[in-house]
């Protein structure tokens, strides 16, 4: 028989940087109380790098964390609500401030290579009763043999799922099959994939890695997310039923959250322009895209010119300040 | 001038690089290294230079009543321990783990307000490198919002530092408020695994009152150029932007390769503020000196 898959949606994390992290209050509590009632499993909510990620840095959020996930409390019943952290940019402190709104589930993430600052993050969030999904981040840059290494790690820390994610949307469907598969093998604990949609593969991908055994995937209404965005989740819930694997969520309710209330938010069509489709292309952390459009903007030079260089330089998630450097010493060449 | 002897505890990268450095001082003379590990390469580079040096950790160190100040590179956790036995010994201790125990402290801001205290604290390779931005900003005019990002490489992070990121953030920012003079501080650290090893990179952003570009320009110049006499490898990346009321500065710090790498800008800047601040509690200790005879 074909394993139930859980639906995490993350239109109000990863969503958050479509619309430069401008989410309202009532915004959150409408899409929250659609998604619990469509019967998704798990609700993702926080600023778009996380919970402390307001900053200048990843731009400032709106409404802040705390104020979201009290209002989105108040409305979900069954769902259960996730909040996303990255050691270095969130701390411990920010986690247990989270816990006062019956958080019940942490996402920590890394670096791909980098697990080993997420241990007592981990840990805490274990001990205060949350299930832990850790997230190894910008999966296409490092090998498999290391990627199930570091997710080892996190299994050791106490993980209850380690996820493939490929925030560059850079991985081919037989990658994001292999990299999965490995996972399955190596670990005892869950496998998830968190796809991002730059080459046109976010449904695909997450498709392949349910194949080879992921059962947590991710995906956010109307594809909103960093870059061109994450699966669509309600073309992914329609793929997962005409797959059969059961998901438990309903699909006509699921795609009325999408376009009565999603969409007239959104402020700029989710779709692979040239500057996200050059992110899956070059291997860039999908949350640049508008940040690197308004360098662009600012120092006169083409977007993909500065993501094709620092997809050379190997940046990783979290350094968004190397698109102000990199687009100023471009320009410094051209005598901007 | 007769040197002031100083001894060193932690036989590791940060242990043996500041050793290396404080062997060119004019004024600070090593005259022990201590570790825990007999089988460490620093202690055998501390021999080989004719240094003291012992496995036995600080019992070591405190029976050599010559020497006056002891630069702590163990661990946050052991320097505690530490601290309370160098001040019993009349030890001026100068703490390179985030223990902070003493006052924080960054030379040319503030050290001279912090001569006379038993413990110093270096606060983080972070803050060393992008407190005295946000200082020579606030000169110019009031800094409501200080916020920095440090990209190190991942071959430069130790397990200590990874194990221990919250504590990097939070000291980092509350340094950037209390001496930087920011009202309000956020730090953000990002490790990156790139081979070659990347430079240590910081981006300092500050919110300021009133944007007077050429007069933060010319401060933030000033401060790099006093900075370059102790940390020859940390520069300007582009010339400070000053766009509406956020400025940005972005700083490189190429390392001076003595035991680390020179990717290893981040630690450099550590053992290079070490020296430069206990040299001047040297110059201090010999005033006093000189004063009493």
């Amino acid at each position: 028989m074909k394993p139930r898959i859980r639906i995490v949606d993350s239109t109000l994390r990863d969503g958050s940087h479509s619309i430069s992290h401008q989410y309202t209050e009532e915004q959150v509590a409408a899409i929250a109380r659609g998604l619990d009632q469509a019967g998704v499993d798990i609700i993702e909510i926080s600023h778009g790098d996380g919970l402390g990620g307001s900053s200048i840095q990843y731009g400032f959020d709106r409404t802040p964390d705390e104020v979201k996930l009290r209002a989105a409390s108040a409305v979900v019943k069954h769902s259960k609500i996730a909040v996303l952290l990255l050691p270095g940019v969130g701390t411990k402190e920010d986690l247990k401030a989270a816990t006062e709104f019956n958080i019940r589930v942490a996402r920590i993430a890394t670096h791909v290579t980098e697990a080993n600052i997420s241990e007592q993050h981990i840990g805490l969030a274990k001990k205060m009763g949350m299930e832990v999904l850790c997230f190894l981040m910008m999966n296409h840059m490092a090998d498999i043999d290391t990627m199930v290494g570091q997710a080892k790690l996190m299994e050791s820390y106490g993980a209850d799922a380690v996820y493939v994610v490929d925030s560059a949307g850079a991985l081919l469907p037989n990658e994001a099959r292999d990299r999965v598969a490995a996972l399955k093998a190596g670990l005892r604990i869950e496998v998830g994939f968190h796809a991002h949609n730059n080459l046109g593969l976010g449904v695909g991908n997450s498709l392949a890695a349910i194949e080879a055994g992921a059962t947590l995937v991710d995906g956010s209404l109307r594809g909103m997310g960093g870059g061109a965005g994450n699966a669509m989740l309600e073309a992914l819930v329609a793929v997962l039923q005409k797959a059969n694997y059961e998901n438990g969520v309903d699909l006509y309710k699921l795609m009325d959250v999408g376009e009565q209330i999603v969409r007239p938010i959104m402020t700029r069509a989710q779709e692979i322009d040239n500057a996200s489709l050059t992110l899956g292309f070059a291997g860039v952390y999908s949350t640049f895209l508008l940040h690197t459009e308004r360098a662009a903007k600012k120092y006169g030079l083409d977007a993909r010119d500065i993501l094709m260089e620092l997809g050379r330089r190997k940046a990783v998630g979290g350094q968004e300040d190397w698109i102000i450097d990199v687009a100023a010493e471009m320009a410094e060449q051209v005598g901007h | 001038m007769d040197k002031i002897k100083v001894g060193i505890i932690g036989s590791g990268n940060i242990g043996t690089d500041l050793l290396l450095k404080l062997l060119r001082s004019e004024s600070l003379e090593p005259a022990m290294v201590v570790g825990v590990d007999p089988d460490s390469e620093g202690l055998a580079i501390a021999r080989s230079k004719g240094v003291a040096a012992s496995a036995d950790g600080i019992d070591a160190l405190l029976p050599n009543e010559d020497i006056r100040i002891v630069f702590d590179a163990s661990g946050a956790k052991p320097h505690l321990r530490h601290a309370k036995l160098l001040e019993k010994a009349g030890m001026l201790a100068v703490d390179l783990t985030p223990a902070a125990v003493g006052p924080f402290v960054v030379p040319y801001v503030n050290v001279q307000a912090h001569l006379d205290v038993p413990n110093i604290n270096l606060i983080t390779c972070g803050g060393q490198a992008t407190i005295p931005i946000v200082w020579a900003i606030n000169q110019v005019c009031p800094v409501s919002y200080a916020e920095i990002v440090s990209s190190v490489s991942s071959r430069s992070a130790g397990i200590g530092t990874r194990q221990n990121i919250d504590e990097f953030t939070h000291t980092t920012a509350r340094s950037l408020e209390q001496v930087g003079g920011a009202k309000r501080g956020k730090a953000i650290i990002v490790l990156n695994p790139a081979e070659p090893p990347i430079m240590m990179r910081n981006t300092i952003f500050a919110l300021v009152d009133e944007p007077r570009a050429d007069e933060i320009r010319g401060s933030v110049e000033r401060m790099v150029e006093q900075i370059q006499g102790y940390v020859p490898g940390y520069r300007l990346k582009h010339r400070p932007d000053v766009d509406g009321n956020k400025v940005t500065v972005q700083i490189q710090v190429t390392g001076a390769g003595d035991y680390l790498p020179s990717y290893a800008g981040n630690l450099d800047i550590m053992t290079a503020a070490a020296v430069a601040v206990g040299e001047e509690l040297a110059r201090t200790l010999t005033a006093k000196e000189t004063a009493v005879q």
